[in-house]
């Protein structure tokens, strides 16, 4: 079983790797090829998922620790990572399987398979890695792929926005170095659970320690907040989701922020350093200014993808929120059952994000693909003519919005519950007003998009339903939006969600687990 | 200490030019020297006072090494580098082909 986990990054590259050698000869191999190993990906995940208990580690090249130092490079599974896993294999699926339609636009397909590929290559590395430097090379591997992805049109928007995506995107991977070199200076190690054993081996020692660690934790909140787009750092976000091709909006708004840049935060404050009170209020204010900076800059938008990116900052926010709030709990020592349901909260609005704003991404892709512009105020009545579309993406606007049997509710109902039970009242009441917020910018989006106006313009000329693979993908997400509300049922959640959140809330035992000591 | 301090003023001098310069080749360079400093830095925190090459022979058992693992770490970094500024360079020749220039006042339609 421990063997197998590195098949999680052998399987997305070797499938780039494939298409890039075999698309020259064989024509439309890749989109025979690329769905089945992503495919098999998300069987690979279930497995792992429902069948095995506890930690699983692999040591690449076999090599034993010496004097319970670990030298090897670690890869490790718990349950963190398969929730975060399964979010990447399941909505990189569908969105492989809306872009063998989507893609027909394009001149050189074979080499947005190929990119595709290697990001998902690179977003299960960060996740499935137990070492601070891998972390950051996967990193550059996911995010020199979405760099390329986003100018993959080569139209002047997308050029402008991947451009300033990469200034930004490089100036974070630098700091993200920068802290690392100077983990390895503090330290002597990478591995993450050493680190956090030599960190709580010297807690003791003198103040200099303390602010050396809170240097480097700013440091890092400011790297991986940029990747996250979290509130001071989200003015790339908006372009570079808005001018991509809808599948790759999809994939970077709903997986890639999160598992470049939220899994890592939380992986790296909860489990590495020793939670601080400072820095769990710093990273419960940053989300929830840009929770609020996001919804309303979402209002004012007639862009229908800009607005979804705006909305994509707002929903990232609900999940710091969520998190934030249960490391608040954990720091000051307080109740960890409250810990445990705000932290519950964010997961599952984590995963619920990633489905309903795929689903949403998809359908303005499907909107964009068949009338061609996205500017709200030149569409409208586009419900009798594109039945399909109007449908899911009312569903995924239900969902995103919290209206009851969606999925979106639950989430962000255990958030404001969580969020008032550890008595920080003021962020219950913001998380219910950004809710809100939200429903308006949905109603506006779907009033323009789809109603207000007569199909009779669209009827002339002649605009059908989209095809077969970007219908299929979206149905698919708009059940999923129905179907994740089964995760409110304790018994349902005990499978996919507690082992994730049982890893965060005993922060310390992730070390004592990985070194066996 | 003084070659941290240097290494560190190199990196501001990156920063400078990311974010004062107007010319995207300009910023370009910037984040090339902001990463050649963090480079710098990487393996000066490997550096001993008179340390040799950690290779273990006869003679030399007990020698004083330099840390070797910095400088792996460096090579890595010094390629991931080399994409990113290949991609930024690739990137930047298109925009001059869409807008005929490379001043970034005047590429500005993205906004809002």
């Amino acid at each position: 079983m421990n063997s197998l986990i590195p098949l999680f990054v052998i399987i997305p590259l070797g499938c780039a790797f494939l298409m890039a050698m075999l698309g020259r000869f064989i024509k439309n191999i890749n989109k025979f090829i690329t769905p089945i190993f992503m495919l098999s990906l998300v069987y690979l995940t279930l497995y792992f998922m429902l069948s095995s208990e506890g930690t699983l580690i692999y040591k690449v090249g076999g090599f034993e620790p010496v004097n319970g130092i670990p030298i090897a490079i670690y890869m490790v599974m718990d349950g963190l990572t398969k929730l975060i896993l399964l979010v990447i294999s399941l909505v990189g699926f569908l969105a492989i399987f809306y872009s063998l339609s989507y893609t027909k636009q394009y001149t050189s397909e074979r080499k947005f398979y190929v990119l595709f590929s290697l990001m998902i290559a690179g977003m299960n590395g960060i996740v499935i890695s137990g070492d601070i430097f891998n972390i950051f090379v996967f990193l550059e591997i996911a995010a020199l792929s979405s760099y390329t992805l986003v100018a993959f049109g080569v139209e002047k928007h997308q050029l402008e926005a991947s451009f300033k995506y990469q200034v930004l995107g490089g100036m974070a991977s630098l700091i993200i170095l920068f802290s690392i070199a100077l983990i390895y200076w503090n330290t002597g190690t990478l591995n993450i659970a050493d680190i956090s054993r030599q960190l709580t081996l010297n807690c003791s020692s003198p103040e200099g320690t303390s602010v050396f660690l809170k240097f480097i934790s700013v440091l890092l909140i400011a790297g991986f907040g940029l990747k996250a787009a979290i509130f001071p750092f989200h003015t790339w976000l908006p372009d570079a989701h808005s001018s991509a091709p809808s599948p790759i909006s999809a994939m970077l708004s709903g997986v890639l922020i999160k598992a470049v840049g939220i899994y890592v935060i939380i992986r790296l404050f909860f489990n590495m350093f020793p939670l601080s009170y400072e820095l769990s209020m710093t990273i419960t204010v940053l989300g929830t200014i840009s929770m609020i900076i996001g919804g309303l800059l979402a209002i004012g938008q007639w862009d229908i993808k800009r607005m979804l990116a705006y909305s994509s900052i707002s929903q990232m926010g609900y999940i710091v929120l969520g998190l934030g709030i249960g490391m608040l709990v954990l720091a000051t020592g307080g109740n960890k059952a409250v810990a445990a349901l705000s932290i519950t909260g964010g997961l599952f609005h984590l995963l619920n994000h990633s489905i309903f704003k795929g689903l949403l991404f998809l359908s303005a892709g499907a909107v964009e693909y068949r009338t061609g512009t996205r500017d709200m105020r030149k569409m409208g009545g586009l419900s009798e003519v594109l039945p399909i579309t109007s449908r899911t993406s009312l569903v995924g606007s239900l969902a995103i919005s919290g209206i009851p049997p969606f999925n979106g509710f639950f989430s962000k109902l255990i958030i404001i519950i969580a969020a008032i039970q550890a008595q920080y009242y003021v962020l219950a009441f913001l998380a219910v007003l950004v809710s809100v917020i939200t429903i308006a910018y949905f109603m506006k989006l779907q009033k323009y998009t789809f109603y207000n106006n007569d199909a009779s313009k669209w009827k002339k000329k002649k605009i059908k339903e989209v095809p077969f693979s970007m219908a299929f993908s979206m149905i698919i997400m708009a059940l999923l939006c129905i179907i994740l509300s089964l995760l409110v049922i304790p018994d349902v959640r005990e499978i996919f969600l507690k082992p994730a959140v049982d890893i965060l809330i005993n922060a310390a035992d992730y070390s004592t687990n990985i070194l066996g000591i | 200490m003084i070659i941290y301090i240097l290494c560190f003023i190199l990196f501001l001098v990156g920063l400078y030019g990311v974010v004062s310069k107007r010319n995207l080749i300009k910023i370009i360079i910037g984040i090339a020297i902001m990463e050649y400093s963090i480079n710098l830095f990487l393996i000066m925190i490997g550096y001993i006072e008179g340390g040799t090459a950690p290779i273990i022979t006869k003679g030399f058992e007990h020698a004083k090494f330099v840390d070797p693992l910095p400088q792996a770490m460096i090579l890595t970094s010094i390629v991931i580098g080399l994409a990113t500024t290949a991609l930024l360079l690739a990137v930047a020749i298109r925009l001059y082909q869409k807008y005929g220039t490379f001043d970034i006042n005047k590429i500005k339609d993205l906004k809002g």
